[in-house]
């Protein structure tokens, strides 16, 4: 996946993958729950925050809700479960995602970082972590999550982004409290562009 | 000299919300807890005839049925938790199905049979004001009082439903722009003589208007969990306020409010549809209380949409006149209301904005608020003020502009100051200064450079606007609990809510400021009842700091006379004797004569009574009688009812510059700069003062540009109930660099000098792009918030367009 993906290309690929919600869902495709005939496999082994975990998927479960559901990573906020808020984003092999509408057999072998794989492994917070702490850039905090995601991707990707380059990159990031300058100037702070 | 006040901190809360780490509602899991899911109404209107969930009760896994006949009955026009006999709106909660996972509980949902009967329906006020017009209820549209008490049950005692019609010509007449002679209103109020203050008039303005209603769109939809334990019940829910919530939701459960514990560690959003307990909250409680097992009620996004309150929207005529001075002389203003299925409009609340805004000398406020068959409304954001600022800013600018005087001087001229008046009864305010608000803004903005910068360049235009947002931003009478432990702590109780405004946070550095408490050496405890929190205001209409940072001193204050007490009857002399400072109460002539905080603690448990919270005040309120009642002999409790001397309408008032580039080959504009400085008393805590002014600017932009509700008037459906549809604001929509500043003058009604400022932050925003657009466009006026692209698009081309169909909710 192209890491430089506009909020309207994702929403456009997720829509034609087919993996979005439909607007009446809920948390979990109901209508889609039963066991599949094909017999697929549902005990698979996740590499989530660089620890291989075991868990048994359902085939058309999300992998915001294996996240959240089954390995009690509730970092991972669910706002509307149609990729339309990036509350619920995490990286993929580095790269950000909706994980509401990723089903979570689609990442078997692949490395999913969300919230609580971004602190150092001393317990420190991330640069994008701090510098959202000094610009005390959340407000209700629910999308805060997603937005040090896609932040940490941003700045893994391009170091020292303009502020142009910051807000489309984490476009796809809806913050209802309006919190956008704080994420940005944090953004800006974290990479050594404001002090 | 000021320790915290004015200071910047990290509120507690915040490291754990860019880990994740924080708690919301839906994070907490229990153990044999089950999944509640909801039917909701696919109709607009109608009532519930029958209900066979035969086959989903057989379903393995489905423990259990909630229907509207397990709760006591709401009559229209109430909200109910589950509808029956009323269904109004589509989405409207029917009855909730709890299994031992979401996904049974989802699949036996969708094997409920309902037997709906239908009835007729409305989305658009005035389509239901006209004669033959439907009714969004049975017994008629409108809420009006009467002088009887009203019928045993009513929700509303001493109102009741009436079905009012206005003649044709009147409907004609507002939507024409001409006062809508004969229409009936259910609010009126008038002072001066405008008749006589129009006839004398140098200018005379007439307008009508339109403003749409929108979901508030808190980005956690309001899931609860909740269970039972040795009687009391335990309820983890999404809501702005804490103590607040207690007495609501204690109602909704049936129970005394002391078997209440209400969880709240973290809010995703409220924007005043979480003030108190809302309706939902009855499922999961009473349902867990049925099954005996802990339920969890999650609410899908679009559920959110449905049952997450909404805007009110207006369809209104203004006239407005001025003298050659450019003094407002006189206000005509007439507000019909979209009470939408359930609450109310706030046509007063947006009179009370023009008068703050503008200080009539006369003005005659009529308004009425119509049922319509779509989701509840109730406060948000600036309820009636902030909407009122985005369609009332270009219409002041057209007044000023027949006048011949600068945009800015105009408001200037009509500023309100300490010596003014907010609304209909003309109530003074605890003071004022937005005449220096405006002048700092037109400094910082550049306004008068910009006005004389070339407005063409190509096909793109600047536009450059002013505008003012006020709320009423303060309350008196709660109480503060403060306590110092035997560790030499202080604890400080709050019964604030945490929606991330962090004033619950701001406002206990009151209370540090008086026992001059470094902040490391604080704690605040919030969060849950049974950590014993005081009774404190709903989180909701900016009123937190003006009103807690007063409940949070009297309380430290209390504080401070016991530990001059104990430290007098330790040592001899008189507590006058005796001065606080580094953590210590020691004598002023013998400094050795002293007792550490955490000796003084100690002492006061020895002492008992007052001292430890043994007795408490006479006058505090029952929840914070519970909350001391639990401290008792933990340490020297410092408790007290807010007494403090003082009368009036504590304002917040804000004034907006905007300057856009619109390309008129498009439509589309960029705003290219946004300045805002408040009139909000001392700034208490300056990074969060920041966050608010900037999260009100781009909820502006939404109010100005982007939100509404649209519904098919067909079919009684609604066609956005999903964000990316709804358009909430993106980074990419807003302005970056706001420039956000404040007066800074203390209000001598509050000890640390601050006032709130939450709300009229997006209105002064909204009103000021309105503005702004409306000077790109050589002073045309739309009259309409939302002006979305498409309108700016069609009226360049010369389209036929217009809003004086004054529709909402549709197109």
């Amino acid at each position: 996946m192209n890491p430089q993906l506009t909020r309207r290309r994702f929403i456009k690929g997720v829509i034609f993958s087919g993996a979005a919600a439909s607007t009446g869902a809920g948390v979990y495709l109901a209508a889609n729950a039963q066991p599949g005939s094909g017999g697929a496999e549902r005990l698979i082994t996740l590499n989530i925050n660089g620890r291989n975990r075991p868990v048994d998927v359902m085939p058309s479960e999300t992998l915001a809700y294996t996240l959240r559901y089954k390995l009690d990573l509730t970092g991972t906020k669910i706002g509307c479960n149609r990729g339309e808020c990036g509350a619920c984003s995490v990286l993929i092999n580095g790269v950000p995602n909706y994980s509401c509408s990723v089903l979570t057999h689609n990442v078997k072998g692949k490395a999913v970082t969300s919230i609580e794989g971004i602190k150092g492994s001393d317990g420190s917070l991330h640069p994008i972590q701090a510098a959202f702490v000094t610009e005390n850039a959340p407000q209700c905090g629910f999308c805060t999550p997603g937005q040090v995601i896609s932040a940490v991707a941003l700045l893994n990707n391009n170091p020292r982004p303009t502020k142009a380059e910051a807000a489309r990159a984490m476009s796809g990031n809806l913050c209802r409290c309006g919190a956008y300058e704080h994420y940005i100037n944090g953004v800006l702070r974290a990479s050594g562009q404001i002090a | 000299m000021s320790m915290h006040i004015g200071f910047d901190f990290t509120p507690p809360d915040v490291p754990g919300k860019v880990t994740g780490e924080i708690k919301y509602a839906e994070d907490y899991k229990k153990e044999g807890m089950v999944f509640a899911r909801l039917l909701t109404s696919p109709l607009p209107s109608g009532r519930v005839a029958g209900i066979d969930a035969t086959e989903a009760l057989r379903m393995d896994g489905v423990v259990g049925i909630f229907t509207a006949d397990d709760l006591p009955p709401v009559p229209p026009p109430g909200n109910p938790s589950l509808a029956s006999n009323y269904v109004t709106y589509v989405g409207q909660p029917i009855l909730a199905i709890a299994a031992v996972t979401e996904e049974i509980a989802e699949s036996a949902i969708q094997k409920v049979k309902i037997d709906f009967e239908r009835r007729p329906f409305v989305v658009d006020p005035l389509t239901s004001l006209a004669p033959g017009g439907n009714n969004a209820y049975p017994e008629g549209n409108v809420l009006v009082r009467t002088t009887e008490e009203g019928p045993e049950g009513s929700p509303i005692r001493g109102a009741e439903i009436r079905d009012v019609k206005w003649p044709q010509t009147a409907i004609d007449a507002l939507k024409s722009g001409k006062e809508p002679i004969g229409g009936e209103f259910t609010t009126e109020w008038s002072f001066g003589n405008i008749d006589e203050a129009f006839s004398n008039a140098e200018v005379v303005v007439e307008e009508p208007f339109v403003t749409m209603g929108y979901p508030h769109h808190s980005l956690e939809a309001r899931t609860s969990m909740a269970y039972w334990e040795n009687g009391k019940c335990y309820f983890h829910g999404s809501s702005q306020s804490q103590s607040a919530n207690n007495n609501g939701l204690a109602r909704l459960l049936n129970i005394d409010p002391a078997d209440l514990v209400f969880i709240n560690e973290a809010t995703g959003g409220g924007f005043g549809s979480k003030i108190g307990a809302y309706p939902i909250m009855a499922v999961s409680g009473n349902f867990s209380r049925v099954l005996n097992r802990p339920v969890q009620l999650r609410i899908t996004r679009e559920q959110e949409f449905y049952i997450g309150s909404a805007r009110s929207g207006m369809q209104g005529w203004i006239k407005m006149a001025a003298n050659a001075n450019g003094k407002v002389t006189a206000v005509d203003l007439v507000i019909v209301n979209d009470g939408g299925a359930t609450g109310g409009g706030s046509g007063n609340s947006s009179a009370q904005h023009v008068t703050v805004a503008y200080q009539p000398e006369n003005m005659r406020y009529r308004g009425i608020s119509v049922y319509t068959n779509t989701t509840p409304r109730g406060a948000q954001r600036g309820p009636g003020q902030n909407e009122m600022a985005a369609v009332l800013a270009p219409l002041a600018d057209k007044v000023a502009n027949q006048l011949g005087i600068d945009r800015v001087a105009f408001r200037r001229i009509n500023a309100i100051d300490s010596d003014g008046f907010q609304g209909g009864s003309q109530g003074p305010v605890t003071s004022a200064f937005v005449k220096e608000a405006l002048d700092q803004g037109m400094r910082t903005f550049g306004w008068k450079e910009k006005l004389e910068q070339p407005k063409e360049n190509g096909s793109k235009v600047r536009g450059v606007g002013v505008g003012i947002g006020y709320h009423g931003a303060g309350g008196r009478g709660y109480d503060g609990l403060v306590r110092i432990g035997v560790d030499g702590k202080l604890y400080i109780h709050s019964g604030v809510g945490n929606l991330g405004t962090y004033s619950y946070a701001g406002t206990c550095r009151a209370a540090a400021e008086v026992l001059k408490m470094p902040w490391n050496h604080c704690e605040i405890i919030r969060g849950r009842t049974d950590r014993h929190l005081p009774h404190s205001s709903g989180q909701g209409g900016s009123n937190t700091i003006f009103t807690h940072t007063r409940t949070n001193w009297v309380a430290a204050q209390d504080a401070v006379s016991k530990l001059k007490e104990i430290a007098s009857s330790e040592h001899g002399g008189t507590p006058e004797d005796y001065e606080i400072g580094e953590e210590r109460v020691f004598n002023l002539r013998d400094p050795s004569k002293n007792l550490t905080y955490a000796q003084a603690a100690s002492k006061a448990i020895e002492l008992g009574g007052k001292f430890s919270g043994e007795v408490a005040p006479a006058d505090i309120n029952p929840i914070t009688q519970r909350a001391v009642e639990g401290l008792a002999g933990t340490g020297l409790i410092g408790v007290a009812k807010d007494n403090l001397p003082g009368q009036g309408q504590p304002p917040g008032v804000l004034v907006g510059f905007c300057e856009i580039e619109l390309d008129r080959d498009t439509g589309k504009y960029q705003i290219l700069d946004y300045t805002a400085i408040a009139d909000c008393g001392t700034v208490v805590h300056p990074k969060n003062f920041e966050n608010a002014m900037r999260g009100g600017a781009v909820w502006g932009v939404g109010l100005a540009a982007l939100e509404r509700h649209v519904y098919d008037p067909q079919n009684g459906l609604p066609a956005n109930t999903g964000l990316y549809q709804a358009k909430p604001p993106t980074y990419l929509d807003v302005n970056l660099d706001t420039q956000a500043g404040a007066v800074n003058i203390p209000d001598p009604q509050n000890p640390t000098g601050g006032r709130g400022i939450g709300e009229p932050t997006q209105g002064a925003s909204a009103a000021a792009l309105a503005s702004a657009i409306s000077d790109a466009l050589d002073g045309h006026l739309f009259n309409s918030a939302p002006t979305t692209t498409d309108m700016i698009i069609n009226h360049l081309a010369g389209n036929e367009y217009s809003t004086k169909s004054l529709k909402t909710n549709t197109f």
